[in-house]
């Protein structure tokens, strides 16, 4: 299963990714790669077909066509759960935390991957089950003092306001220890001020060397933390490389600002 | 503090045998006990996994049936020149079948349902029980159909001190129950506060993102449904060496509805709300029954009273009390803060 031949270099490969929908072709032979270490921003308008892609990457959608890799792995037709088991964890769109849970709970629940306890283990109340259960605590004690929610803990997730939901959102992901985190626009919705606290709790997730590939809309903030930016357009990669080359992209003023505006200023 | 109220509350439990001395009583605190524990095994799969189970006493019922053939013996043709023979075994062997075979049906349903959900979970489990109760009621050389399993042997345990001995009284199977209630609460406690109780809660708030954070969902939901469906099976072989006669309407409808109806009003997904839903509507048709009430009025007013508690308590009695004892006490937290 695994080549290391192809997996060469890139640390997520996506080649030739096509999704159909009946007719319509969502996402349309794609390829990209995602380099260890960077933070790789997705863009594109309304459409594009950027959730659509991050949906088959992370196995919630089967791809028409293509293939995905991750440190050689085939992706290919792995349920989602076994791509997070290989460290590849995504975020959701819509805000989406276990609401009826505490906020600590939220957290306990994505540290699901880290804890060992077997269900036999469990029934009969092993000492090694209590042990690890006041371990995993301390754990997810610490990831909410990492964003910001140590305050929160024994509030329900449903409770918190929305910025601090999309925070959570993010803190469920880490626990699972991901070495690729997928963020589907984190921050909409946010204010100019949480969405600049974000930017900077991005850097300090980075630090800790985990690989963030971003869906946002929110140029500002995609220009400030993208080490490179791949943009799409009606399922399509118009363009691709670094914030400076996007900005000066003619395809990708069209895409955003229409045909005019790119004439007039091209 | 906590542990000493809970030990104060079994041990309770445990003395009424000794100044109840009432046989009908005690007859009726031991079918309720019975029923709480399948109310428990339910609420496993309803409260904690979010999944409705409208067939559950079908798992009751395979116990009770798995419990007496195999204490009992039997002999079928399976196919022609196959035969199937079994002499009749000790009572606790077949109890212990009971509980197996149950489990490997909330198994084998468990994975069936691997991409049901919702209402055809629902579906799935209610033409479960129907074909449990066919069963039971055509394949008359197994199960004796509508003529029901005769004389069942009542439980015989090696006990220390005592040495051989027949629960053939009320008080003995009073404990019995309570027993295995208290051992199936610690189960079930254990279960709900570990990673497999987790995953059951993330599987029931939000299935997408339980799945993203590595949660096998369909090997927690088959989980749940084997310790639940064993639970059940228990509570059935309880039954089945209690009242010692069984019939295919342990498979009834009713029966799941009596359960669901303990779970909800209880308290779903709460350790105690399937123990206080039970208390309250396993007593209170014979409460109402010793009041001598019509009844057709004593049916009214158990209508009426679940409907009062799912109108005011919507949560159930457990969620809203707890939340009352809090908020009294945040109350006297503020003023004391205040004085």
């Amino acid at each position: 299963m695994t080549n290391i031949a192809a997996g060469q270099g890139a640390f997520l490969s996506v080649e030739g990714l096509s999704i159909r929908f009946g007719g319509l072709v969502a996402v349309d032979a794609v390829t990209f790669e995602v380099r260890e270490g960077e933070v790789l921003s997705l863009i594109g308008p309304n459409g594009a077909g950027k959730t659509t892609a991050f949906n088959a990457i992370t196995g919630y959608l089967a791809p028409s066509a293509g293939e995905i890799r991750f440190r050689g792995a085939r992706l290919n037709g792995l349920k989602p759960n076994r791509i997070a088991e290989l460290g590849l964890v995504r975020t959701f769109q819509k805000t989406s935390v276990f609401g009826g849970r505490s906020v600590l709970e939220n957290i306990l629940i994505g540290l699901h991957l880290r804890s060992q306890q077997r269900p036999l283990a469990i029934l009969l109340g092993l000492p090694s089950v209590a042990r690890e259960e006041r371990t995993l605590e301390t754990e997810a004690r610490r990831i909410l003092e990492f964003v910001g929610l140590g305050a929160r803990a024994l509030e329900l997730g449903s409770a918190l306001p929305y910025g601090e939901q999309r925070l959570l959102e993010i803190a469920v992901a880490l626990a699972a220890r991901p070495q690729l985190v997928l963020l589907d626009e984190p921050v909409s919705g946010m204010n100019a001020v949480e969405t600049a606290s974000f930017m900077a709790k991005l850097a300090e997730i980075r630090a800790l060397g985990v690989t963030v590939l971003l869906v946002e809309h929110d140029m500002k903030m995609v220009m400030g933390v993208s080490d490179r930016i791949v943009c799409l357009n009606q399922g399509r990669i118009i363009a691709s490389g670094t914030p400076a080359e996007i900005r000066r992209d003619p395809e990708v003023i069209r895409a955003y600002l229409g045909e005019r505006y790119a004439r007039a200023h091209g | 503090m906590k542990t000493g109220l809970t030990t104060l509350w079994v041990g309770c439990l445990f003395s009424i045998p000794l100044w109840m001395t009432d046989p009908y009583v005690l007859h009726i605190l031991v079918v309720t006990g019975i029923f709480i524990v399948a109310a428990m095994s339910l609420n496993l799969l309803l409260g904690y996994a979010g999944q409705l189970s409208l067939g559950h006493v079908a798992f009751f019922g395979i116990g009770a049936y798995a419990s007496a053939l195999v204490s009992l013996g039997f002999n079928v043709q399976l196919a022609p020149g196959i035969v199937l023979i079994l002499d009749p075994q000790p009572v606790w062997c077949g109890m212990l079948s009971g509980v197996l075979v149950s489990g490997a049906f909330g198994w084998f349903i468990g994975k069936i349902s691997f991409r049901v959900r919702g209402a055809y979970f629902v579906i799935v489990s209610i033409s479960f029980a129907e074909v449990m109760r066919l069963v039971a009621v055509n394949w008359v050389e197994l199960t004796q159909g509508p003529m029901a399993l005769n004389n069942i042997p009542p439980l015989t345990l090696w006990l220390p001190g005592v040495g051989e001995h027949v629960f053939w009284k009320k008080p003995e199977n009073y404990w019995l129950v309570l027993s295995v209630a208290v051992v199936s609460y610690i189960l079930i406690r254990r279960l709900v506060r570990s990673r497999a109780g987790r995953a059951m809660v993330a599987l029931r708030e939000n299935e997408p993102l339980a799945t993203s954070v590595g949660i096998d969902v369909t090997r927690y939901l088959v989980l749940t449904t084997v310790c639940s469906a064993a639970m059940a099976g228990a509570a059935g072989a309880l039954y089945a060496h209690y009242i010692r006669i069984v019939d295919p309407d342990v498979f009834l409808f009713i029966y799941t509805v009596t359960m669901v109806i303990m779970v909800i009003t209880g308290g779903k997904g709460t350790l105690a709300g399937p123990i206080v839903g039970g208390l309250i509507f396993g007593l209170l048709p014979e409460t109402l029954r010793a009041l001598a009430i019509r009844p057709e009025v004593q049916w009214i007013v158990y209508g009426v009273l679940m409907i009062l508690v799912l109108y005011f308590l919507p949560a159930g009695i457990v969620p809203a009390v707890r939340q009352w004892w809090q908020r009294r006490r945040s109350d006297a937290a503020a003023v004391r803060a205040s004085t």
